[in-house]
């Protein structure tokens, strides 16, 4: 599990995380709604040590991200993440794309690699685009592919930064399709997103961020229908 | 009145030296560049990443490499290291003077290639479980180097032109080789002509080359 105690994340001046408590269980769904600069992507980049904090622990199944002793690229295949922009590798294949960190970090040879690639890329219905070069994918396509990049390192946990917010509308669909799958399959997944529907339909718990502060946490129901916080209500007012 | 009177035949009975020494030219441009690349990445990783000296080292080297004239850093390596007692064969101040030069000029094509690599790039590998090291020869170094691989051909056409600089500290390349049978017969005229016809077909034949691989490198 994952268990956040007391985080706090300044950028200079700027304190963007003022004392974040949350734990994430095993299997469990968490969204994470707020506006803009409300430090939903920075909690993501401080869970899986791509951004120093300041004060307060992070432990992924009991080890700590930010001590130094730890090894960040060993706790990190246990981590898998899918960033708003999709980042593929444009010079390899989409197969290469997704084979190439099970190899050379995990050390399974080609043939294995390989073999896991396609079964992934098949599982995010990438089956037919085995030899295409990124640039010839759409943004959904791309989205997709690094989703099944990341689950190739076979990661306990699944971190999403706004994984449909650079997308086409019309390409929105396919990519929250899987990661639908992905939740319906068990796996632990922290969505931060603008997708409210999915939010609500798809998660166990619904968190929302004001201004570096957890301000609400709970079933979506709970947060959708009935929100606690002046906060949440407007903004929930705001997005509908 | 114009009273020059052509003769080309010695320039035939000489052309098998001159191509030899054509094979020679090619082959220092070629050394220079290998050492130029390999240098210049080396350069442009310390200038960008590295503080203190390291960083002023390869700071230093761009700047005289780029600023100052190919030949007197030619001269430097042949007469300057000369003056302390140290002498170098003539091959081997070409081949120093012109990879010095190469270097400087590749580790800012360097530069800009690294530049033009989003950092997302280096996020999604690090999260995919990769050391920098993984990171950077298997993701960024790739991409850099379809950036820079037209930068670099023009430069090898560079080196190549720019070797004719051995001439001056007496290495018998294509243009040493020229002046040495120019002078000999005085069909001054002819065997730069000819010399030029060479340098142009080497320069092609580089071009084609490098056109032709990369068709085989870059697939996307």
């Amino acid at each position: 599990m994952i268990q956040i105690r007391d985080l706090h994340k300044h950028f200079g001046d700027l304190h963007v995380l003022k004392g974040i408590n949350l734990d994430v269980n095993k299997g469990e769904v968490l969204s994470i709604i707020g506006s803009s600069g409300s430090g939903k992507s920075t909690l993501l980049y401080c869970i899986n040590g791509l951004e120093t904090i300041q004060q307060g622990t992070v432990h992924i199944n009991g080890t700590d991200v930010h001590a130094k002793n730890t090894d960040i690229n060993k706790l990190r295949q246990k981590l898998g993440m899918v960033f708003q922009q999709w980042n593929s590798f444009p010079h390899l294949t989409t197969l290469e794309n997704v084979a190439l960190a099970p190899r050379i970090v995990k050390g399974k040879s080609k043939e294995e690699a390989l073999e896991l690639a396609a079964k992934q890329l098949k599982h995010v219905g990438l089956g037919d685009k085995l030899k295409n070069y990124p640039v010839s994918l759409s943004g959904g396509q791309q989205q997709r592919l690094a989703i099944a990049r990341a689950l190739a390192m076979e990661p306990e946990y699944m971190l999403f930064d706004e994984a449909t917010s650079a997308l086409d509308p019309e390409k929105v669909g396919e990519v929250l399709d899987t990661m639908r799958l992905l939740a319906e399959e068990g796996m632990t997944m922290i969505c931060v997103t603008h997708e409210m529907s999915f939010a609500r339909e798809v998660s166990d718990r619904v968190a929302y961020f004001h201004e570096g502060i957890m301000e609400e946490i709970g079933p979506p129901q709970q947060v959708f229908e009935d929100a606690q916080s002046e906060h949440t209500r407007k903004f929930l007012m705001n997005v509908r | 009145m114009f009273d020059y009177s052509f003769h080309w035949r010695p320039v035939v009975k000489s052309l098998p030296e001159l191509i030899q020494a054509g094979l020679v030219t090619l082959e220092i441009a070629s050394l220079a560049m290998l050492l130029g690349v390999v240098i210049g990445l080396c350069l442009a990783l310390m200038r960008m990443n590295m503080k203190g000296p390291l960083k002023w080292f390869a700071v230093t080297w761009i700047e005289i490499a780029r600023n100052t004239p190919a030949l007197f850093q030619l001269f430097f390596f042949g007469f300057g290291l000369g003056a302390f007692g140290i002498n170098l064969s003539p091959f081997t101040i070409i081949l120093t003077g012109l990879s010095f030069n190469c270097a400087g000029y590749l580790a800012e094509n360097f530069r800009g290639g690294f530049q033009a690599i989003p950092v997302m790039q280096i996020n999604s590998a690090r999260c995919l479980g990769m050391n920098s090291w993984q990171a950077y020869t298997r993701i960024v170094i790739p991409q850099v180097l379809r950036i820079v691989y037209y930068p670099i051909t023009n430069q090898m056409v560079w080196a190549v032109l720019m070797s004719s600089l051995g001439m001056l500290i007496g290495f018998r390349e294509l243009s040493g080789e020229t002046q040495f049978f120019a002078s000999k017969t005085f069909r001054v005229f002819e065997y730069f002509a000819a010399a030029a016809v060479i340098y142009y077909v080497i320069v092609k034949i580089v071009l084609g080359a490098s056109r032709l691989l990369a068709m085989r490198l870059f697939r996307y």
